[in-house]
């Protein structure tokens, strides 16, 4: 890799050992699909962390690299971007972060990431971070792509009109990697090269601004007078003074930046012209676009999506049956050995009945989720999900969604928080709080555990036509029913919601390429790691409480009923096995627990809920998944050790005519009031954080238990009762 | 302004990539809303550049469109489309 070229790096002075000082920060910055988030995984591998950037939610990845035996750097994964004036609230952060040279957070140098397929568009954002003033390389993605297509690059001539180191490299593949590293562990000046200077009658604004701010060039003093409003770390005064300095320059923001990007579009032709050579040998058209006459055909389109969306319901489903049977197994012998070889008592108890049934809850579900994520990275990685959005679009907006919509809606498939945190690239107002609002109705991942609980209780596991699982089918119509309720609210939404604005849709397709197995690994690796840690802290302090709750009560009551308990099954002359059930349903009743589910009974009974399910209701009210930890801590209170699985643990639970009490009709009404009820308390805050007012995450509260309380009722006088 | 077309009776006239049909190229000649014109030229829809309609969506919207020499793919409503307005 001697073509790096190195003109902007300045020598180490003689005699002096580089010194290890601070790490260097260095902030990764580049198109959407010009390979950035590939090199960003190259680069730190498993040393990232996902954070937030200060005041806002977008996701701030960061890494550590070892760039040279002595020189370690922090690598700051930036939003992708066409250029440096933000369309999206995600974009605003770049700002944020570089337009502030005293930021404690303000990266030493950036490494752009560049589409050599691509130069002429990929060009335009290096132009504009190089008129800041930041020192940079250029990482030169894809050249094989490029040289396929007939497309060379000189890399000399292209560092010499640049002014940057320019390193030519594979993201996929990570060729190329490491020549990039010793050039990003040298010290890089401030690049010589302009590309683009503001015009003489912009100049005594550029200035004005320029030296309030003490900022060190006319570009960045520009950028104030374009964004000022935008810049989180600027007081209110300092945005009223470049506001008033705008109007009285009389400043037309959008001309001046038309006319900006088009000068750089003439000045990145002669850097083009001195760099590239195109020789097309004949007219092929590129693989990607054949592709897409499959993918986006007007039939067979749809036709494929449909087809994905069932394989990831028949994964979800039936593939993760086996590894879920075994961590069940697993946890179900561990429980059986733990009360075997521990002398009786509440330690016993605690461990087996609150610990391991809420840690059992929570592991149970990995094969799932490993699953799911897989898909979507997957989808994600081969640039399907952009060809989705464009078969959607015009489907989705009679429902007041745009094909933007999609994506928030499929990834809300795995979880509303981060599915929301993504309808920022929805740049309409109305679409994006539509699109927020409708998004937890998607059946995320933590209603997979009660789905699959409650479906395999009642649905048998048999096939039909030869290939349809009943159960995959069962699931599929309850992800239905939340697809179709989501539509349904947004179509409402849309009437009622009167502001008249503009929505916009372009957008690239990303070239087709096969999914980069380390970024789907990273993708489910971090998710699984997050289930477990954030959601199974909450499921295993909520199973413990409860558990409590439900095994101690208040006064006297449980010994009272305990004492009634014994007296009538020595009048009726039961078993052993028959007493300690009676007991343990006596004093559960009596317990806590019992108490709030009593509490709450006369409210549920039109759903044909009793109190367990009452129980289990309130506690789910912070997080679904904790449903099946509830049940499986309820069920197990009192129960035989060897009923290891939650579904055994509900299938022996009979009603008072001693029929099975989970009938179809009782767990089709709890599927569908899951289906709808808004049980998060993330989504609650992560739409309040996303909408900055109480208004929709309350509203959303309202509307999704409203509705699930309706269509349970529905179904349970319908079948039930 | 010489890429955002201001007079409203240009645009009665010209054929603007809306028209195309598909397979058609044709040579962007300005952006007639200025507003949509910032996004079109970030994205590379610049004065000059080629464009070739490449499909459509299966309900005739959005529109796929190839820049350049064959370099990439950008889709579009057909309304965004309209306002990309084409050389004689």
């Amino acid at each position: 890799m001697a073509a790096a070229r190195t003109s902007a790096v300045l020598p180490a002075a003689p005699g002096v050992p580089e010194a290890p000082a601070r790490p260097v920060r260095i902030a990764l910055i580049g198109n959407p699909n010009s390979g950035k988030t590939s090199l960003f995984n190259q680069l730190t591998g498993l040393n990232q962390k996902v954070g937030n950037f200060p005041g806002v939610t977008v996701d701030r990845k960061s890494g550590w690299t070892q760039l040279t035996p002595t020189r370690r750097a922090e690598i700051v994964d930036l939003p992708g971007t066409y250029s440096l004036y933000p369309k999206s609230l995600d974009e605003r952060v770049i700002a944020d972060l570089l337009y502030d040279p005293g930021a404690p957070g303000y990266p030493d140098f950036v490494v752009v990431t560049v589409d050599a397929s691509n130069l002429r568009r990929s060009l335009l954002l290096f132009s504009q971070l190089a008129d800041l003033g930041l020192p940079a390389v250029l990482a030169l993605n894809m050249t094989d792509v490029a040289e396929r297509r007939g497309v060379r690059v000189d890399l000399g001539a292209l560092g010499a009109e640049l002014g940057v180191p320019v390193v030519p490299m594979n993201a996929r593949s990570g060729s190329g990697v490491a020549a990039l590293k010793i050039v990003m562990a040298e010290r890089l000046a401030t690049p010589p090269v302009r590309f683009w200077h503001p015009d003489e009658a912009l100049l005594p604004l550029v200035r004005q601004i320029r030296y309030y701010f003490n900022l060190h060039n006319d570009y960045l003093a520009l950028h104030y007078a374009q964004q000022a409003d935008h810049l989180r770390f600027l007081s209110a005064d300092d945005r009223a003074h470049v506001q008033e300095l705008v109007q009285r320059h009389r400043f037309d923001g959008a001309a001046e930046q038309a006319r900006e990007t088009i000068g750089r579009y003439d000045r990145i032709n002669d850097v083009l012209l001195e760099a590239v050579t195109v020789t097309r040998t004949e007219q092929r058209e590129p693989v990607s676009n054949r592709i897409d006459r499959v993918l986006t055909h007007r039939v067979g389109g749809y036709l494929i999506f449909l087809a994905v969306l069932f394989l990831l319901f028949q994964a979800i489903f039936a593939w993760a049956q086996y590894p879920m049977d075994l961590i069940d197994q697993g946890i179900g012998a561990l429980s059986g050995w733990l009360q075997g070889h521990l002398p009786p008592g509440p330690l016993a108890r605690l461990l087996t009945e609150g610990v391991l049934a809420g840690l059992g809850g929570v592991l149970i579900f990995i094969p799932q989720i490993a699953l799911l994520f897989a898909f979507l990275a997957i989808l994600e990685e081969t640039g399907y999900m952009a060809r989705v959005t464009f078969l959607m679009d015009k489907l989705m907006r009679p429902f007041g969604l745009s094909g933007k919509s999609v994506v928030p809606l499929i990834s809300g498939l795995a979880c509303a928080v981060p599915a929301i945190m993504g309808t920022r690239t929805i740049e309409s107002w109305k679409d994006r709080m539509i699109t927020i609002f409708v998004t937890p109705l998607m059946s995320c991942s933590a209603r997979i555990p009660v789905y699959t609980v409650l479906v395999a209780l009642v649905v048998p596991d048999r096939t039909a036509g030869g290939v349809f699982n009943l159960r995959g089918v069962a699931l599929m119509g309850l992800y239905l029913l939340g697809l179709f309720s989501a539509l349904g609210s947004a179509w409402l939404l849309k009437v009622l919601l009167k502001a008249r604005e503009r929505s916009y849709f372009i957008m690239e397709f990303p070239v087709y390429q096969w999914p980069r197995w380390k970024n789907v690994g990273l993708s489910i690796y971090q998710k699984v790691q997050a289930f477990v840690w954030q959601a199974g802290q909450v499921i295993v302090a909520i199973s413990v409480l409860l558990w409590g709750l439900a095994s101690y009560g208040p006064g006297q009551r449980q010994e009272r009923a305990e004492a009634q308990a014994r007296r009538e099954a020595a009048a009726h002359r039961w078993g052993p096995a028959e007493l300690g059930r009676q007991v343990a349903s006596a004093r559960l009743e009596t317990s806590y627990a019992g108490s709030f589910g009593h509490a709450l009974e006369p409210a549920i009974r039109p759903l044909g809920f009793d109190w367990k399910i009452g129980i289990a209701l309130l506690t789910s009210f912070a997080a679904r998944e904790v449903f099946v930890g509830t049940m499986s801590t309820i069920y197990s209170v009192g129960q035989d050790a060897d009923l290891g699985t939650v579904q055994q643990k509900l299938a022996a639970e009979k009603d008072a005519a001693g029929r099975p009490f989970f009938s179809p009709a009782r767990a089709f009404s709890l599927l569908v009031f899951y289906v709808f009820a808004m049980q998060c308390m993330s989504t609650l805050a992560v739409t309040y954080r996303e909408t900055k007012s109480w208004r929709w995450p309350l509203a959303q509260l309202v509307y999704m238990t409203g509705l699930a309380y309706l269509a349970s009722t529905l179904v349970w006088q319908a079948l039930g009762a | 302004m010489a890429a955002v077309a201001s007079s409203p009776l240009v645009s009665t006239t010209r054929r603007s990539v809306r028209d195309l049909r598909v397979g058609e190229t044709g040579t962007i000649c300005c952006l007639e809303d200025p507003v949509m014109a910032l996004r079109l030229l970030d994205m590379g829809c610049v004065p000059g550049v080629q464009v070739r309609l490449s499909g459509r969506a299966p309900f005739g919207d959005p529109l796929m469109l190839v820049l350049g020499d064959e370099e990439y793919t950008l889709s579009v409503r057909r309304s965004e489309a309209a306002t990309i307005l084409l050389k004689d």
